[in-house]
Formats: C-alpha cells, sequence, structure tokens
C-alpha cells in the first residue's frame, strides 16, 4: 500500500478511536474494548475500499456494511461522521434521550444500514443484502462484522450454511477475533475455536489477518475480491481495547466507559499517537 | 349446504404468491423447508429463480429476509406459525419489526387445527406474540377469497406483515367476484342489536352458523369478521359495543392476548361493555383429527351459541 495512504488511514483510525472515547465517555456507558478493536477494519472499510457516499446514501449500487456485532457501534459512528455521514458533534450524544445515535446502530442513522445488535442478526441480514444482489445482477459487495463470541449464537452457522449454499461471493464476513467476551476469555467462557476449521467446513474462504496492520489489511480484502463461488470470512486477530495502553486485552472494558480520569488519560494517548503520526 | 366449497388458506396463500408474481417483479419467496406443507411449493414451481429455501433455519430466513426487503426486494418468508413467531420471534422483533422493513411473513398450520401433529405443531399464541410488536400488521383470513385479498393488501402496504393460514379446508364464504378487502377495517356480515359475535379466521363460519341458530330462538345476533387484529378496526368495534351492549370473541387461538384481548382492551378504553372470550382456554393441545379438536375446544358454532346464550342471562 502506498506510504501516504497507509499514513492517512492510520490517522483516521486514530481518530475513530477519539471518537469511541469521547462517545462512550459522554455517554457514562458503552463498549469501547470491541470497538477499539475494529477500528482499523472499519476505518479500512470506509476510507479505502467500500464504495459509499454520504452525498448519496440511497445509492442502490453502493457497497453495504452490516455490524452484527452492533455493541461496538461507537467505532462505527466515528467512522461515519468522519467520512460526513452527519456532525462529528453528534458522538458527543451518543446513547443520550432524544439523541440521533442510538446504543446499538439503527438503520434511520444515515449510512446505517441495517438495525442490528441481538447478536448473531446481523449476518444472516447482510446474507439477505447479498442475495438481493445477486438478483438484480450488481456488482455491489455487502460486508459484515461480527465478534467472536458472537458466533456462539447459533444463528451465525445457519447463515453461515445458507451462504455458502447459495454461492454469496459478495458476501465478506469479518469475525473480529480479540479473544475475550463479556465473561471471560473465549477458552474459558464457551469456545467458539477453532473458528477457521469451522468456516472451512461450512463451506467458507477463510483469511486470516492481523487486524491492526493496514497491508495485511488491505492483502485479506483484496483477495477475498478474488474469491468466486462462495463466501469469504476474514478471521482477523485483534487486540480488544488496542490503542489505549490501559485497556488493552483487558476484558472489564468491554462493556465499561471511562470516567474523566481515564477519559483525558486514553484521550492524551490518541492525541501522541495522532501527533506521531502527523509530525 | 352439500354443495359448501372447502379449501385451506394455505393453499390460497401458495397460488396468490403465484398469481401475483408476474404484477409485483420484486416479490421473493422464502420458505424453510416446508413448501409442500405450507403451499410455496405451488410458487416455486411457476418461478424457481425467485425461491429461496433456507433448510431448517427459520431464524436465519427471518433474517435474510430483512436484508432483502432492505434492498428493495418483497419477501414473503413463509413456515408454520410455530416457528415463524414462536422461535424466531426474537429476529422478527429486532430485524425486521424495529428497522420497520418490509417483509411478509406467511404463517401456515396456524391453531389447534393442525391436527394429528399435536401440541408441539399447534401453535396458539402467535397473534400475541406478534401484537407486542410495534408496527407489525396482523392478518388471518377466514377462506380462501380472504386469504388471497390479504396477500394483495400485503404486497400494497409497505411494513411488516404478519398473515396466518390454516392447514385445514375450510368453507369458501365470501364472493370472489364481490369481495372487497380493507386492511384495518372489519366486515359486519349479519346485522344484530342483541349481541356482537365479533370472529376472526376460521372461526368467521362458525359465527354466522351460530347467529342463524340463535336466530331460531329470537336472538338477533351481529356477526362482525375482524380480518385484521392489528391495527385493529377499533371505531367498528365500539360501535357493535354500543349497538350491542355484549360483544362474544371466537378465535383459534388462545383467550390469552388474541382477538378476544385486542377487543378487550379497546372496549375497556373506550366503550365499556361485557366481552366474553371464546379461544383455548390457556392449555395445550393435543393430537387428534382437526374437526374433532376444534369441537373439543369449543371452537365451534354450538359453543359460540352456548356462550352467546349464558352471556344474554346475566
Amino acid at each position: 500500500m502506498d506510504a501516504e495512504i497507509k499514513k492517512n488511514l492510520q490517522k483516521t483510525a486514530c481518530k475513530v478511536r477519539m471518537g469511541v472515547i469521547e462517545g462512550t465517555y459522554n455517554a457514562k456507558s458503552g463498549h469501547p474494548g470491541g470497538s477499539l478493536s475494529i477500528a482499523d477494519t472499519l476505518t479500512y472499510l470506509y476510507f479505502k475500499k467500500m464504495n459509499v457516499d454520504p452525498k448519496n446514501p440511497e445509492n442502490p449500487d453502493r457497497d453495504r456494511f452490516v455490524l452484527s456485532k452492533g455493541h461496538t457501534a461507537p467505532a462505527l459512528y466515528a467512522a461515519l461522521a468522519l467520512k460526513g455521514f452527519f456532525p462529528e458533534e453528534e458522538i458527543k450524544s451518543l446513547r443520550h434521550i432524544g439523541a440521533l445515535l442510538q446504543g446499538h446502530p439503527c438503520i434511520s442513522i444515515p449510512g446505517v444500514d441495517m438495525s442490528s445488535g441481538s447478536l448473531g442478526q446481523g449476518i444472516s441480514a447482510a446474507c439477505g443484502m447479498a442475495l438481493a444482489g445477486k438478483l438484480d445482477g450488481k456488482s455491489y459487495r455487502v460486508y459484515t462484522v461480527l465478534g467472536d463470541g458472537e458466533i456462539e449464537e447459533g444463528q451465525v452457522w445457519e447463515a453461515a450454511m445458507f451462504a455458502a449454499h447459495k454461492k454469496l461471493d459478495n458476501l465478506i464476513a469479518v469475525v473480529d477475533n480479540n479473544g475475550l467476551q463479556i465473561d471471560g476469555k473465549l477458552s474459558e467462557v464457551c469456545s467458539p475455536e477453532p473458528i477457521t476449521d469451522k468456516f472451512e467446513a461450512f463451506g467458507w474462504h477463510v483469511i486470516t489477518v492481523n487486524a491492526h496492520d493496514f497491508d495485511a489489511l488491505d492483502a485479506a480484502f483484496s483477495e477475498a475480491d478474488t474469491i468466486t463461488g462462495k463466501p469469504v470470512v476474514i478471521v482477523q486477530k485483534s487486540i480488544k481495547g488496542k490503542g489505549v495502553s490501559f485497556m488493552e486485552n483487558q476484558v472489564g472494558w468491554h462493556g465499561t466507559a471511562p470516567n474523566k480520569e481515564q477519559y483525558e488519560k486514553a484521550m492524551e494517548e490518541l492525541n501522541a499517537q495522532l501527533k506521531e503520526l502527523e509530525g | 349446504m352439500a354443495d359448501v366449497i372447502k379449501k385451506a388458506t394455505r393453499e390460497s396463500y401458495g397460488e396468490a404468491l403465484r398469481d401475483f408474481a408476474e404484477e409485483y417483479k420484486n416479490l421473493v419467496v422464502l420458505d424453510a423447508d416446508l413448501a409442500a406443507a405450507t403451499k410455496t411449493g405451488i410458487f416455486k414451481k411457476a418461478y424457481p429463480e425467485r425461491f429461496f429455501d433456507c433448510g431448517i433455519a427459520e431464524e436465519n430466513m427471518m433474517g435474510v429476509a430483512a436484508g432483502l426487503a432492505a434492498c428493495g426486494k418483497i419477501p414473503f418468508a413463509s413456515t408454520f406459525a410455530m416457528f415463524a413467531a414462536g422461535r424466531a420471534y426474537e429476529i422478527v422483533r429486532n430485524s425486521i419489526g424495529y428497522p420497520h422493513l418490509n417483509v411478509k411473513i406467511g404463517a401456515t398450520h396456524a391453531g389447534i387445527s393442525v391436527g394429528e401433529d399435536g401440541a408441539t405443531h399447534q401453535c396458539n399464541e402467535d397473534i400475541a406474540l406478534m401484537r407486542t410488536i410495534p408496527g407489525m400488521t396482523i392478518i388471518n383470513p377466514c377462506d380462501d377469497v380472504e386469504a388471497k385479498a390479504a396477500v394483495k393488501a400485503a404486497l400494497d402496504f409497505n411494513g411488516p406483515v404478519y398473515m396466518r393460514f390454516g392447514r385445514l379446508a375450510v368453507p369458501v364464504i365470501n364472493d370472489k367476484d364481490t369481495y372487497k378487502f380493507e386492511l384495518g377495517k372489519g366486515v359486519v356480515l349479519k346485522d344484530g342489536n342483541d349481541v356482537t359475535i365479533a370472529a376472526t379466521g376460521l372461526m368467521v363460519n362458525e359465527a354466522v352458523e351460530a347467529a342463524k341458530m340463535l336466530e331460531n330462538d329470537g336472538i338477533s345476533a351481529r356477526v362482525v369478521n375482524i380480518h385484521t387484529i392489528k391495527p385493529l378496526d377499533k371505531e367498528l368495534i365500539c360501535k357493535c359495543a354500543k349497538e350491542t351492549g355484549l360483544i362474544v370473541t371466537a378465535e383459534e387461538h388462545s383467550i390469552i392476548g388474541g382477538l378476544g384481548s385486542a377487543v378487550s382492551d379497546a372496549v375497556t378504553e373506550s366503550c365499556p361493555v361485557p366481552v366474553v372470550k371464546i379461544g383455548i382456554n390457556d392449555e395445550y393441545g393435543h393430537s387428534g383429527p382437526a374437526l374433532d379438536l376444534l369441537k373439543e375446544y369449543g371452537l365451534s358454532a354450538e359453543n359460540i351459541y352456548n356462550t352467546v346464550k349464558k352471556a344474554l342471562k346475566k
């Protein structure tokens, strides 16, 4: 990937992370950990990969995105705001009464293609969107991001079976493999591993990638473009809380908002990262 | 009565999908390995490229329907009422109801008239479940003519619709040439002053028969067909309450949460009169021929007749 493009993506990802911290801090609730682990992926999708345009949000030919792990909406909202779907100021009223930005993605929010958040459901909707694209002979792709804990839901595997059987090669699912869920480590709760083997057995093309490396993400999503006849899953190894030192790999940051002190420390860290990238 | 034509509304559903497919190009049909039973197989035969079998996976089917609708299709997601409203309830609520997507749910084999399969497949709770979803329209047609009209109305309506069809062949009581279906509007089938029998689904015919029996005893019963349970025709219900002073509801569904409850809610709110509910009395069904079960559970003209007589004595 071109060095300048990569640097810009890194800067944008840093701003997405700031949006996550800003949103959850002001909401006094929400899910920063899993939002930070997908910040790079969403940045890559919205600023490099997907054909979406805030000036024409309903374009029937646009790529679709469904955040199946809907609790990480703060990252999606930050990416959408930076992309220009709505003012960045909205982030500060996330989860407030009367606010545009609901706790989980809602289809009425500009740029959001599907309401989601009850785990396991987003991937089915993504399958429907991909099927509609096939029916209409359109070339758009449908991207969906799932949590690794989320795939414990049986519906995910119903969808996995469906997508492979219907040969939905315009569907790209990402499993955010940060290894943690609310009750603890995946390996201690009710492990869905081996994740790659399971998807392979279900008839998917499987790609593994480091979620925090834009070159690797670019290679993975480019490979996905070349696959025909089967859906693609990108299992990304990620770090929950990535980018904020005291949140990294800490299960406690799954669904806890930072207090004022933690907010300031997190923003200080992210500002330093941004400055370094800009310097 | 020897000439009465009988037909299951599931059959009407399958035929209607086929018959409207040409006019509605965005109509697509999903099923969950029950196409022969839900009768979507009729559509599949005519339009195989617009039919998608999702296998025995109703939750995913509802989600796929949501995604199709989000891209402009009009999906008819079809399976038994037990799985459409029961198993997939939360997907219907969160992936279809909450985003208010244009998904039509064709729920067949509703109620106790499923018969021999027994309690696990006799869904007497689906109307109750679907009523709790904001923005969900619920249609429970009484015969072939109304079932086909309901499919057309659902196609012309933008938003989620739950349609309830039966397994059992039931008498065709509406005239296909003159019948007009209006979403959300009840149909007065017979006028009367002493009592209103508000019925839905296969109980409409029983209500008509009961009214004839009551007529012989000098009791003037009004019969109202409530095909749309949500939104309920509150105006008509209140008019009936005021003019007849007593409402007896009749449905092939639990007395908890169905038509009886909807009518009670409306009446209690703005035109209080006694409401007596006929339906499944908070119990499970069991195996047996459908007609025997209907009789056993009081879903008959005789029971409506007896219930009205008793209520009028009070």
